[in-house]
């Protein structure tokens, strides 16, 4: 079982994050877990708590650029680090190019994994813009989606990667 | 049709109003006492409406179960939403329909017959003259019955009806909206924590609250009975506090459990109640003897085991519960608001009146999870802070080890066979425990655990043996196959040393997986190909067409053997009356590590008429997907130390790693009532893989789950 905070009567901190591009300073207790103050004291409520042990993928945000559970991890280790949660992805009122595949493949059924597969899938297209089925399941393989749409996901992940390196060809047009 | 002959939900509930809302800003509430457990059932209820009422599905806004406002629907449960409130809401919207074109004659002046409706707008072709479903109804209400006597529209006439309209509520997931019941951010809300019991008899002793009652940010710790919980302020200090109170607590009385290997044992041994079922229904009717048919040659038998498993939702349940000027109102991810208001209204000692229960979706669910359980928790605990709205969320261990299980199955098949090979008697035994323990009403009695665990508390449900048509233990056990002389017999067995109950199909998965297993042994002792086999004993051609179908979609045995590889095939419809699907799988087994792989599953499905299409897929392949991972790695782990599994890295489920490709063949059937998917492929899905190991490499596995240990355990016999 996770144990925190690590005292009965905790010492508070202020912690400067920078979540979706907006500065934030949170006076909390440096041992809670990000994904606590994400959802309550941000009102930032896609990442889900699911497990609470890093197992199953479900608080996955982009922390400096990599996606990483939330679920466990002090928020006293993050001062000053650059967090990206699904609710930050949209641009300019369209979604991310992974958000929108996930609709169009109608990736998911009770959406529950969706936000942790969402940055997973950023965080692999980011290193890998054209993965192949294996190298999807491969990089998802610790997500878990009880609904069993994983055949869906791969195929979203395929798409958005394919709708992505398109964007980058139009980008780079004379 | 006449008021005796509407669909059910609507009889009961005939009122117009209570089902759909013509609202002033050009949008249309339809009102379904279901719930969205991530099924899609919003959208499917949104097309229905739609198309009945012409009004494109982006003015839909579908309100799903709430005890204020919704039809009682009772359960969403058994793959019957589609079928059941379906109904409802078409012949609903087709009695508003007509009522509106009438209004509408009367103002335009033109007859009824002549106008034409086009996205909520009433017009007349001949002079162009025009009004709006808002306009006629302005914020009025219908204040009538439905009255049977307007026919919906022919199927031939859908247009929204058999699109793959995609889903309503993706989007909003998919951007983060806060749509879950423990996404929810009430005014001033608070955060619950229970504290368990180390074993489900053990009883609190003692347990010194002074010390987390100081904790900061500790607002109240509540103790009824054994009964233990906290609330604080935020949730990360109700989460330590429950921590510290748990550490702090002295139980007792724990019985020990039984060994998890001895269970068969246990469920063949244990004095029952046994009936002899006929046409799916149990009878008091004796039960004949085993001996073999007048002319049996040859007599095959087998037994197969499915473990207890779990649900293992995603997410753990949660609830939010608020005690406002005495009256509770509570958001839950349930599967039935009614229901569980009835049982929660007598543990609180409260009118019914006096709580509404709300639905709020929850993480995927597949039966009766943890979700009233958290509901009661909550309520419990906003009672100690009156006012304020508390949210409480189950830990995974909570929900693992104390959430309801599937129950364990064994099954007993025998098949007589002549000198031909051709069917002489089929029987089929199940034992099994309850697979039915939701909260239903009866005096002093609840199926919540926090009932059970109050100073003051009240009885688990008795478990009593289910006499309906495909109930639970007995779901699925008599085949569709016209075999001459069939034996069903249901064994019930009382006393679970687990907690279970209603789990995706109930016992359709193991009673499938046991006869579609055991089909394939028969055609084997028969020599006959296993899909040649299904077809010379099914006589209903619906169900021929989906074996048909998914046996070519998948090239059944076309391809050139390769060493170690296996094709199987498995066939059901779902409790004999709904869905019709055959799965066809493509294993791989290893013969060096046990490690059995699911490469690809072809399905082909039978839903009556199809009310969305890719919604229907993907339920299917969810299913398969799911299936596989009960099939090859889920059995609850147990034993004189206590329950294990409490996590994920103990309880194994299926990942990406392992979940096969799945293709999906639907066959369409306009007019046909439209049946509800979410439960066909499971069954049939295990004894497809069953039948694709035995293919691959000559072994009969016959116990589930399909471990690496089990599958070298059989190759080196």
């Amino acid at each position: 079982m996770t144990s925190f905070p690590a005292d009965a009567t905790p010492q508070l901190r202020s912690i400067r994050l920078r979540v979706n591009g907006r500065e934030h300073t949170v006076r909390v207790d440096p041992a809670t877990p990000l994904l606590y103050i994400l959802r309550n004291d941000l009102g930032l409520k896609a990442a889900k708590l699911a497990c609470g042990l890093e197992q199953c993928g479900a608080c996955k945000v982009l922390i400096n650029g990599q996606a990483r559970p939330s679920c466990k991890i002090a928020v006293g280790e993050l001062h000053g680090s650059e967090i990206v949660t699904l609710e930050g992805l949209a641009a300019d009122g369209s979604l991310h190019p992974v958000q929108q595949a996930f609709i169009d493949e109608q990736a998911t059924q009770c959406g529950y994994c969706a936000p942790g597969m969402v940055m997973a899938a950023i965080s692999l297209l980011d290193k890998n813009p054209q993965p192949s089925e294996d190298e999807i399941r491969a990089a998802l393989a610790r997500h878990i989606c009880r609904c069993g749409a994983y055949p869906r996901i791969i195929r979203a992940v395929q798409r958005a990667g394919r709708t992505m390196a398109a964007h980058i060809r139009q980008e780079v047009k004379p | 049709m006449t008021p005796e002959a509407l669909p059910a939900s609507l009889r009961q509930t005939p009122e117009l109003d209570r089902w759909i809302r013509i609202d002033p800003g050009g949008t249309v509430t339809v009102f379904t006492g279901k719930v969205e457990i991530g099924q899609g059932i919003q959208t499917v209820i949104a097309q229905i409406a739609a198309e009945e009422l012409d009004v494109a599905v982006a003015r839909m806004h579908v309100n799903l179960a709430d005890t204020l406002l919704s039809p009682d629907e009772g359960y969403t449960a058994g793959s019957t939403s589609t079928q059941v409130s379906g109904a409802a809401v078409r012949q609903a919207a087709a009695e508003v329909r007509y009522i509106l074109v009438g209004q509408a004659a009367a103002q335009l002046d033109a007859p009824a017959e002549r106008l034409r409706v086009e996205d909520g707008t009433v017009y007349d072709p001949e002079t162009g003259a025009k009004v709006t479903y808002w306009e006629l109804m302005a914020g009025k209400r219908f204040a009538q019955a439905a009255s049977g006597r307007v026919q919906p529209k022919p199927s031939a006439a859908y247009t929204v009806v058999g699109q793959s309209v995609p889903r309503l509520d993706i989007p909003g997931k998919v951007a983060g909206e806060p749509v879950y019941v423990d996404d929810m951010d009430l005014p001033g809300m608070v955060h619950g924590r229970v504290v368990r019991p180390p074993a489900a008899a053990a009883r609190l002793v003692e347990v010194d609250t002074a010390p987390v009652a100081a904790m900061a940010g500790v607002l109240a710790v509540v103790r009824d009975g054994s009964f233990l919980g906290v609330i604080a302020q935020r949730e990360e200090q109700a989460v330590f506090a429950a921590e510290r109170l748990a550490a702090a607590a002295t139980w007792q009385g724990e019985e020990p459990l039984p060994r998890a290997e001895d269970i068969y044992r246990r469920l063949l041994t244990t004095p029952g109640e046994s009936f002899l079922v006929v046409d799916g229904v149990p009878t008091d009717d004796s039960i004949p003897p085993l001996a073999p048919a007048a002319g049996t040659a040859r007599r095959v038998d087998a037994t197969y085991a499915r473990p207890y498993t779990r649900h293992g939702s995603l997410g753990p349940s949660s609830a939010a519960a608020q005690l406002l000027d005495g009256r509770l109102t509570v958001w839950t991810h349930s599967q039935g608001v009614y229901p569980l208001r009835t049982d929660m209204a007598q543990v609180l000692h409260m009118p019914l009146g006096d709580i509404r229960v709300i639905h709020r979706q929850g993480p995927g669910c597949y039966g009766h999870n943890g979700a009233d359980d958290v509901a009661l928790d909550a309520a419990l605990l906003a009672r100690a802070v009156p006012g304020r709205p508390v949210l409480v969320k189950w830990s995974r261990r909570d929900e693992n080890l104390w959430e309801p299980l599937g129950p364990a199955m064994l099954m007993q098949l025998h098949a007589d066979l002549d000198a031909s090979g051709a069917l002489l008697a089929w029987s089929h035994e199940t034992w099994s425990y309850t697979h039915s323990a939701r909260p239903r009403p009866e005096p002093g009695v609840s199926s919540l655990i926090a009932a059970q665990h109050l100073a003051e508390p009240f009885a688990p449900p008795t478990p009593r043996p289910g006499r309906g048509a495909h109930g639970g233990i007995h779901r699925n056990a008599d085949p569709l196959y016209a075999f001459p002389r069939r034996r069903i017999v249901k064994h019930f067995v009382p006393d679970s040393p687990l907690r279970t109950s209603a789990l995706r199909s109930l016992g359709a998965f193991g009673n499938i997986f046991a006869s579609e297993s055991f089909v394939d042994e028969v055609a084997v002792a028969a020599g006959i190909d296993p899909v040649e086999f299904r077809l010379r004993y099914l006589t209903d051609s619906r169900a021929r067409d989906v074996v048909v179908a998914a046996a070519e979609k998948a090239g059944w045995r076309k391809s050139p053997r390769r060493a170690d590889h296996g094709q199987g095939i498995a066939f059901s419809r779902y409790k004999n009356a709904m869905i019709y699907s055959a799965v066809v799988v493509d294993v791989h087994v290893d013969r060096e590590s046990g490690v059995v792989r699911v490469e690809r599953a072809v399905a082909a499905a039978d839903a009556g008429q199809i009310i969305n299409p890719d919604g229907l897929r993907n339920q299917l392949e969810g299913g398969i997907v799911q299936s596989a991972g009960w099939t090859l790695k889920e059995a609850v782990q147990f034993g004189p130390d206590g329950l294990d599994g409490a996590d994920w890295a103990s309880y194994p489920v299926i990942t990406f790693l392992e979940a096969p490709s799945v293709e999906i063949v639907l066959l369409d059937r306009p007019g046909e009532p439209p049946l509800g998917a979410g439960e066909a492929t499971v069954g049939p899905a295990a004894a497809a893989i069953a039948n694709a190991v035995y293919d691959a490499v000559g072994v009969r596995l016959r116990q589930l789950p399909f471990t690496p240990a089990r599958v070298l355990a059989a190759l080196a016999v």
